[in-house]
């Protein structure tokens, strides 16, 4: 009899971690979708749903709001601000980020810990307290309201992570698989690109990503420092701030849309970087 | 051929000196271990071999060849490491012909040869998978395989075993010499296991404080240790020292015994004996004992002779305890004397 029990006790405890688990998985889940559902909702719905309660759970598919946007003058030109500030952003700050991880991670330096704290120092003044010198510089440099300089905000604004992330990239690769390389007939060239490249790509990939996201979601700079070329999130902001409410909807939906798909398209990529960490 | 020269390599880090003066030559086909306790330099010796790191002095040859301004991709070597530095993003299958793929050959050769070198290590069926999904021992055997798919002239080998549990180690270590000995290549093999230096070598290098102080075959190294670190280094337990003091006629008083010693000594020298070496007899070293422990086939005796420590390989069927005083008698051919001043072996 006891024997039973003893068995049977710790199948429970078992099954319970499988239900809490479950629970887990399920809130996470409901806490990203649920919200992206409404959104979603209330976009495809005539203005008079997206005010009325209670909700319907299937949309009706109504495209007013979303065809009012596609023929909202500017929006497009918006939408490809963004793009290519983001890029530019990604690039800029893994061409930058990028070796001063491998630096912090393969070499000894005075004031490297230092280094590490200032790196993250960047991200300790708040952009209103600085937006207003900024503006003014960049009016003196002639940057203001361009692609250019508006990147170059948001590559100040993701170079932490940047550099933080392919540290610890560099760091989880030891010197030994360089070196296995050489022995085997690399130069210090191809060792890097057959070896250290395809282990580090995935994570920079992730840290390119993580780049993109911040300038695509950054607004407060882009609504400063642009006036002709606004990016998509300063356009809106500026346009829906007096809009009706299912308007706002179906703008939050423009802008949250892409991110999703690009976020869904280099997911694997995400993945890796994690799997590299826990080599 | 690849007989391996090295001539007065000395390495500095900075101030720190690395390596003083090594000369050293391996034999074609031989497997030569360096042996030493950590920090001795046997590593970076090994490294300069491999051209991972630069000698601050002297030459390295192989096989008639100076080689030490080469890059370690046409030395002619392959190297395995501790931590066995399989590439995490390449199959089984790829590790191992990752060499030969750098020396550009075609596919059915490279395939060919991993296969050999797979069905060597016993690792044929795991060609498929990834570094994530083998064990210890398995990613040893990738290792071990990598490095004779390239049918090096020399295989350089860094504590390769110091990362597998025991059990493991015993059976890895069988298995290296044996495929090593079918290989025809000349083998350097790091470590600081002297059991696995003992198992392993034609001949051991053991170093010291960035110094070879003695390269022998292992039952030399064991028998006549030419330096008294030596003696104290190798077996477990190691060798037993006493202070000697001049009798007339070559004979030297040990803790109140006569013994048959050198002639030449001008100095002081030191008796040295192995616990095995050493029996309960009516006359002998006056010992008192400290502590007794039973090893199964033997007793290990730790007793005290004149104030300093002492220890014996005894019989097991032995009765003794602590406190008990007993005579022990060293074998005479196995007694061996070493210089105070030196430390040198003197005969």
């Amino acid at each position: 009899m006891t024997d039973a029990t003893a068995i049977a006790a710790p199948a429970d405890t078992r099954k319970a971690g499988r239900y809490v688990y479950g629970a887990a998985v399920a809130l996470l889940c409901a806490w990203v979708l649920v919200p992206i559902y409404f959104l979603l909702i209330n976009t495809l719905s005539s203005p008079e749903a997206v005010n009325a309660f209670p909700k319907a759970f299937i949309p009706e598919f109504d495209m007013g709001s979303l065809s009012f946007f596609a023929n909202f003058a500017g929006i497009l030109t918006a939408l490809k601000n963004s793009v290519l500030v983001a890029a530019l952003t990604m690039v800029m700050s893994i061409t930058i980020g990028a070796p001063a991880g491998y630096a912090l991670s393969r070499f000894d330096f005075r004031g490297k810990e230092l280094f590490r704290l200032l790196i993250l120092l960047t991200r300790a003044f708040p952009l209103p307290l600085l937006a207003l010198p900024l503006a003014v510089m960049f009016i003196r440099a002639g940057i203001d309201d361009t692609i250019f300089g508006l990147a170059l905000v948001h590559t100040t604004l993701a170079i932490p992570f940047a550099v933080l992330i392919t540290f610890s990239l560099f760091s989880g690769i030891p010197l030994e698989l360089e070196e296995a390389a050489w022995t085997l007939g690399c130069t210090r060239l191809t060792a890097f690109t057959k070896v250290v490249l395809p282990l580090i790509l995935p994570g920079i990939t992730a840290s390119a990503i993580f780049a993109f996201v911040i300038s695509w979601n950054e607004v407060f700079a882009a609504a400063v420092l642009t006036i002709e070329n606004r990016t998509l999130t300063a356009f809106l902001l500026q346009n829906l701030d007096t809009s009706p409410l299912h308007l706002k909807f179906a703008g939050g939906f423009i802008l949250v849309v892409p991110a999703l798909i690009f976020i869904f398209a280099v997911r694997k990529y995400l993945f890796a970087m994690w799997g590299i960490a826990n080599r | 051929m690849a007989e391996i020269q090295i001539k007065n390599v000395a390495k500095r880090f900075g101030e720190y000196q690395a390596l003083h003066d090594i000369n050293l030559t391996i034999a074609d086909q031989e497997f030569m271990v360096l042996l030493g306790a950590s920090g001795c330099g046997k590593s970076t010796l090994l490294r300069i071999i491999c051209g991972l790191e630069t000698a601050t002095e002297g030459e390295v040859w192989i096989g008639g060849r100076r080689v030490d301004h080469l890059a370690p991709k046409d030395r002619g070597i392959a190297m395995v490491f501790q931590n066995y530095a399989v590439f995490p993003h390449l199959t089984v299958f790829e590790n191992i012909g990752f060499g030969l793929r750098m020396q550009k050959l075609p596919d059915d050769q490279v395939k060919r040869r991993v296969e050999r070198t797979a069905e060597l290590m016993h690792i044929e069926q795991l060609l498929g998978r990834y570094s994530g999904e083998l064990s210890g021992g398995q990613r040893q055997r990738v290792a071990v395989a990598r490095a004779l798919a390239m049918e090096p002239d020399v295989i350089l080998m860094d504590e390769p075993l110091s990362n597998l549990d025991a059990l493991l180690r015993l059976e890895m270590r069988a298995e290296l010499k044996g495929v090593l000995a079918e290989s025809n290549t000349t083998a350097i093999y790091v470590t600081h296991d002297q059991v696995e230096a003992m198992s392993l070598a034609d001949r051991i290098s053991v170093m010291h404080q960035g110094r070879i102080v003695q390269a022998a075959t292992p039952v030399e190294v064991y028998r006549n240790p030419a330096e008294r670190f030596v003696a104290g280094f190798i077996g477990n337990p190691p060798m037993n020292f006493l202070p000697a003091s001049r009798l007339d006629g070559g004979k030297w008083q040990v803790a109140g015994q006569a013994y048959d010693g050198p002639n030449a000594a001008d100095g002081g020298i030191e008796f040295a004996i192995r616990p095995e070496d050493i029996a309960p007899s009516d006359a002998g070293l006056p010992a008192k004992v400290r502590l007794v422990e039973p090893l199964g086939a033997h007793l290990l005796v730790t007793c005290d002779v004149e104030g300093t420590m002492f220890r014996a390989v005894l019989e097991s069927d032995l009765q003794l305890k602590a406190g008990d005083t007993l005579n022990l008698a060293p074998q005479p051919d196995r007694i061996r004397w070493f210089d105070t001043r030196t430390s040198l072996a003197v005969a």
